[in-house]
């Protein structure tokens, strides 16, 4: 038996792939936006993820380090080691910042790691190109959306730093790519005032009588030092010993040490729930709007072709054609139609994805849904269309 | 005849469909998770490796004088200006006399008087010895009392006892004068050694306390690194390392030297080691006291051990080790490491051998379930 459809289709092939290809292109903005949102809450894993830590332990009361700003002391690292349950503890300081290179310059999360062997808690965990940071001061290893290069100068407030490393992936939760560098200038970094702030703050010192006495003359040299250091971090990344319990944990360090801990889902819920939550709340309202028009737009379509054909298919009835054979006949196409559309779609989604400035991660489990969807569209919109074309009265082929 | 342009649109048709499909296939198979991950190999090679520590420091002196006077007072005047050299002994500058000169001159004047008064009581301490002496002989001969003499006699004594009083007296004024010249002596500040004036913390005028520093004078021969490095990172660190020494102001040219000493008291708060570094010989011109220099120190050459990248080490549960290729798979190995280098080299001492090939870069993070596609570079790395 020859197929209706098919031979339907050939019949006005170039309009049929043209339709396809258009409603693809619509399929994959669709895609695309849900990547888009699948992005953002990916970036949020993907700094967790990165850097490698089970609990990370933040200034009381604050939900930092990356939604809220948190300050601990240096030294807090050192009692938390001597907590059960604790195999290791790394500070570390996060400072979203300008980078200069070169000319330019770059929006970058700046993170602060500490020295250690290959493997240290915070360092990031894969390289693309290069080498970790072995020299205490003036290294980094940048992530490739910053566009550096090995061997390139990065400029973080006075001082450069070397490219010795290129990471892939390694964002903050805003999506901004991330320089590590060793943690003391990291802590210089974030306090550093520029030369001409320092000098007008020492006047300042030197111009009040409570620090500079007559009698005391090392008092005003003493309170500038004392002013110019930095001894804080944002957070201590925390990895438990195999078989340790991170909650419970979590618990003896809020109550011993007066600190806030969270546990990893803890993190997961601040940074997805809170941190990007208007946005991916703004993002998942545009996806639902454009799969709304986009449905809208494929049911159009199909009922629009069927509609163009409304004589052919009056001729159908008229030469005794049975009514299954004519629903098959629209169906099979709208069927065919969302196919190609899903296909073009999906290539022109995947192409493109990497073209945007920030992560679109696409899934396959989106992917499939939005075939599933693209197919139920396909059968309701070609549901109304076979109801207008059996509805249609055979006279109007040889009417009109 | 009906058949052939229905071919032909069959053809057409099929000529958009069948690439469209393949290029579907292509996508769904190198993106997303079934895609193969894009690594990059290295093969473990024994090595003899250099290991170097990094710090950095600033430029110090090692010995500061910090020359002021020793009792409160007005600065009258400085004779030096900072960058000048001064040699041992030189006269640095002047402190105000204020009272200190009248003092001495009463003081000149209150010696004249305890030496007069000391002629006084010699006198007549002399002529009471000479009456004492005539009087025991009268006394003798019986022309007068005993009593008469006795009283002679003690005269004698009263008087020897004042003369030794006047002489005492006489001894604590010159005493008293020395002090109060060598306190006037002491108002001039003098370089104790010879050396370069760095600080003038006041200017003539000033009142300064006992003991705070007029002038600070550096030996300029004397200049070091005081070097920090990271507790963590600072293995082998030792007295006689060759160093080299790199000036903030001077990036491009390095210093050789080598390390004096480490400090016996490292720095607790800071977490780091405190070493002095040496010029071999002393930059021309002489770099500032203070002025920032990185240093590098190389330790001895370790044997030939497997050595790897530092970016091959990966961590895996609370494992260390490397994705090493077995029958084109990645298996995790875990591996004990050893000494290491600046440069990323880092040995290892289990669980590797020279000749493996271990996955080095990676385009996402890897695990067992990943399949790799071996590549001489990771997309989007510059050359």
């Amino acid at each position: 038996m020859i197929s209706l459809a098919g031979r339907d289709i050939l019949h006005a092939w170039g309009k049929f792939v043209f339709t396809g290809i258009g409603l693809g292109l619509l399929i994959g903005v669709t895609l695309i936006m849900a990547g888009v949102y699948r992005g953002m809450v990916d970036d949020g894993k993907a700094l967790l993820d990165n850097s490698g830590a089970d609990l990370w332990v933040v200034q009381q009361d604050t939900l930092g380090p990356y939604a809220e700003s948190s300050s601990l002391y240096d030294d807090v690292y050192r009692s938390l080691l001597a907590m059960p349950g604790i195999a290791q503890a790394a500070n570390v300081t996060y400072l979203t910042m300008q980078v200069r290179r070169g000319d330019t310059d770059v929006r970058a999360m700046v993170v602060g790691i500490v020295a250690g062997p290959p493997g240290t808690l915070g360092w990031p965990p894969h390289l693309v190109a290069g080498r970790q940071i072995t020299r205490g001061h003036y290294e980094a290893v940048a992530d490739i959306a910053t566009g550096a290069h090995l061997g390139d100068r990065l400029t973080i407030r006075r001082n450069q730093y070397t490219v010795v490393g290129l990471t892939r992936r390694m964002v903050s939760s805003g999506g901004d790519p991330m320089i590590f560098v060793p943690l003391r200038d990291a802590q210089d970094a974030q306090f550093l005032k520029d030369n001409d702030a320092i000098l007008q703050g020492r006047r300042r010192t030197e111009a009040n009588p409570a620090f500079n006495r007559p009698g005391v003359p090392d008092l005003v040299d003493a309170t500038i030092r004392a002013q110019g250091s930095n001894r804080f971090v944002n957070a201590v990344l925390v990895r438990l010993e195999p078989g340790s319990d991170p909650d419970a944990v979590a618990t003896d360090i809020r109550r011993w040490k007066k600190l806030t801990a969270y546990t990893r889902p803890a993190m997961e819920r601040i940074l997805v729930g809170k941190l990007i939550a208007t946005s991916a709340k703004q993002i998942g309202m545009f996806l639902a709007i454009l799969s709304l028009v986009s449905a809208a737009i494929v049911a159009f379509i199909i009922y629009t072709l069927t509609m163009d054909r409304i004589r052919e298919i009056a001729v159908l009835k008229l030469i005794g054609t049975r009514n299954t054979t004519i629903a098959g006949m629209i169906l099979q196409q709208a069927l065919a139609l969302g196919a190609i559309g899903f296909v073009v779609g999906k290539i022109s989604a995947t192409f493109s994805a990497p073209l945007f400035p920030k992560y679109v991660l696409l899934m396959p489990q989106d992917s499939i849904a939005g075939f599933g969807a693209v197919m139920v569209i396909c059968v309701l919109a070609s549901l109304v269309a076979i109801r207008v074309a059996l509805k249609v009265d055979p006279a109007e082929a040889i009417g009109g | 005849m009906k058949t052939l342009p229905l071919q032909r649109r069959t053809l057409a048709l099929l000529a958009f469909l069948v690439p469209l499909f393949a290029l579907f296939v292509y996508v769904a198979l190198r993106s997303g998770p079934l895609a193969p991950v894009a690594v990059t190999t290295q093969t473990v090679e024994a090595k003899a490796l250099t290991p170097s520590l990094f710090g950095i420091g600033t430029v110090e002196a090692r010995y500061t004088h910090k020359v002021g006077p020793t009792s409160a007072g007005r600065l009258k005047s400085l004779m030096v200006q900072v960058g000048e050299r001064v040699k041992a002994g030189q006269v640095l500058g002047v402190m105000e006399p204020i009272d200190l000169n009248a003092r001495v001159n009463s003081q000149q004047a209150a010696l004249q008087r305890a030496e007069a008064a000391l002629k006084e009581v010699d006198a007549r301490a002399q002529f009471a010895r000479t009456q004492a002496t005539r009087y025991e002989q009268l006394a003798a001969a019986k022309l007068v009392s005993d009593e008469l003499a006795s009283t002679k006699r003690q005269e004698r004594q009263i008087a020897d006892a004042a003369l030794d009083g006047a002489r005492e007296e006489l001894r604590r004024v010159k005493s008293e004068l020395t002090a109060t010249v060598a306190q006037q002596r002491n108002l001039t500040l003098v370089a104790p050694v010879n050396a370069l004036v760095t600080v003038r913390h006041v200017d003539p005028g000033t009142t300064v306390v006992a003991g705070q520093a007029v002038i600070e004078l550096i030996d300029p021969g004397s200049l070091w690194i005081n070097a920090r490095l990271d507790q963590a990172s600072a293995t082998g660190l030792a007295a006689g390392l060759p160093a080299r020494i790199v000036l903030r102001s001077r990036t491009g040219s390095t210093f050789a030297g080598h390390v004096l000493r480490i400090e016996p008291m490292a720095d607790a708060v800071t977490e780091e080691i405190l070493a002095k570094v040496v010029f071999d010989t002393l930059p021309d011109p002489l770099p500032p006291v203070g002025e920032l220099a990185e240093v590098t120190m190389d330790l001895p050459a370790v044997a030939a051990a497997p050595v790897i990248r530092n970016a091959a080490i990966h961590r895996v549960g609370d494992k260390t080790g490397v994705w090493k290729l077995v029958d084109a798979l990645a298996v995790f190995t875990p591996v004990k490491t050893g000494a290491a280098d600046l440069d990323g080299n880092v040995q290892v001492t289990q669980g590797l051998a020279p000749g493996d090939v271990i996955v080095l870069y990676s385009e996402k993070p890897l695990s067992a379930a990943h399949r790799i596609r071996i590549v001489d570079r990771i997309p989007g790395t510059a050359p």
